[in-house]
């Protein structure tokens, strides 16, 4: 975080109805819902996170994400962040505090890569959901579902990896955790991260711009992505892959369909990282491995089903 | 409980629906695979179909890939459709996107394997 962006702090979710969307991401998931607003965006968060939301759905013809936003460490620093992304070329948008409940103001501009980001710094700190904030106990009671702890990164489809990873690296400061090379030298993915975690976020080389793999959150141990199987067999919820482990971050997985069709990753464990550490490396002609270290062979939707 | 047979035209393939099932998750049950699967919640555009006769209900779906126009000229996803009769289809993926797209993961499974 050299450039002052401290980590993901939301993201805003597309979903074509909303009823069934809460029974996924509250029910299922094990989000907790905090709030909602007069247009009708629902405001959630997972437990172990001290602002007052990660997740905000918003009911819309077309599925996808409207944007994911980074929490920043001061208003200087996001003063400065400002300036560079106009030296930078980007153009932003600036939305009030309180368009989005309990946060602060936020700048907006869009990634070569065709997505929109945010950057703020305030949000309301509501504590960790259910404990005290003196002597917490270990958990709270009364999650549901895979008891999700907390919101971890997007995976975004697009174009102009090069571009966007400039964006990212140069101006926001993130670096460069892992990588897919093709035989032709060039980067077809790239995990970036400004933590010791294996990514904050990532993006894939695809043809069309601005299009969402998925959303991940974080869970504690491989017996909790097994347990999220036995939930997601119980519902009848359309399952994409898993559980299986990642080459890539080495993270244990599991993907899932949103109601109306945004993946939703649960996984746990996987790789860390210093500022001593350099970029790992995956050779495109292996992608099936760094995809789906056990299957070994991609399937067709990882690749072809975007929303 | 009414059940329709759901037949793809192209592949002259047949399988059972329950008028309360939505025609993608009947045929994933059947086995057969002769409709493209994607997210199972009308978002990707995967799995969208025309449908040639016969009466269905429909859930929401992406306007993105069946537009309010579309959907009254018979196309669909079909991880949204409710027989209501016996239905015939025929596949009716919406752009050259996601044939290149899937001549992508062709081609990326044959160097990986």
């Amino acid at each position: 975080m050299k450039k002052g962006v401290m980590r993901p702090g939301h993201v805003q979710i597309r979903v074509l109805d909303m009823k069934e969307a809460l029974k996924h991401y509250v029910d299922l998931l094990g989000l907790i819902e905090t709030d909602r607003d007069e247009s009708g965006r629902v405001y959630l968060k997972a437990w172990s996170e001290v602002d007052k939301f990660s997740v905000v759905l918003r009911e819309a013809d077309e599925p996808g994400c409207d944007f994911m936003a980074f929490k920043v460490v001061d208003e200087d620093a996001l003063k400065q962040l400002e300036k560079d992304l106009v030296e930078f070329g980007s153009t932003i948008t600036h939305r009030e505090a309180g368009d989005l409940k309990d946060c602060g103001r936020r700048i907006q501009f869009t990634s070569a890569s065709g997505h929109c980001f945010e950057l703020y710094t305030d949000k309301k700190y509501t504590g960790k959901w259910g404990l005290n904030a003196v002597n917490p106990e270990a958990w709270p009671r009364g999650l549901k579902g895979m008891k999700a702890v907390r919101f971890d990164h997007c995976l975004f489809y697009g174009d102009a990896l090069a571009e966007t990873y400039d964006l990212f690296v140069n101006v926001l400061g993130f670096y460069l955790a892992e990588q897919v090379i093709d035989p032709d030298g060039n980067r077809v993915a790239q995990f970036l991260s400004l933590s010791t975690k294996a990514h904050d976020i990532a993006f894939i080389m695809h043809e069309e711009k601005g299009k969402f793999h998925h959303a991940s959150f974080f869970l504690e141990t491989w017996e909790d992505i097994l347990r999220a199987a036995d939930l997601i067999s119980m519902e009848n919820v359309p399952i994409d892959i898993g559980p299986t482990r990642h080459g890539l971050t080495h993270g244990k997985t599991i993907y899932f369909f949103d109601p109306s069709g945004n993946r939703t990753e649960v996984f746990a464990g996987g790789d860390y990282n210093y500022p001593d550490h350099k970029p790992t490396t995956w050779k495109a002609e292996d992608l099936g491995k760094a995809i789906f270290y056990h299957d070994r062979v991609l399937n067709e939707r990882f690749l072809t089903v975007v929303t | 409980m009414r059940q329709f047979n759901i037949t793809n035209k192209t592949s002259k393939q047949s399988f059972v629906c329950r008028e309360e099932d939505y025609i993608l998750h009947a045929m994933l049950r059947t086995g057969i695979a002769c409709i493209p699967v994607g997210c199972g919640g009308g978002g990707c555009g995967v799995c969208r179909i025309n449908i040639i006769s016969g009466k269905a209900d429909f859930g929401r779906m992406s306007k993105v890939h069946v537009t309010d126009e579309q959907l009254n000229n018979g196309y669909a996803l079909a991880c949204r459709v409710k027989p209501k009769s016996d239905l015939v289809i025929e596949c009716a993926p919406n752009s050259k996107s996601s044939q290149q797209r899937a001549d992508l993961t062709k081609q990326l499974n044959e160097v990986s394997q």
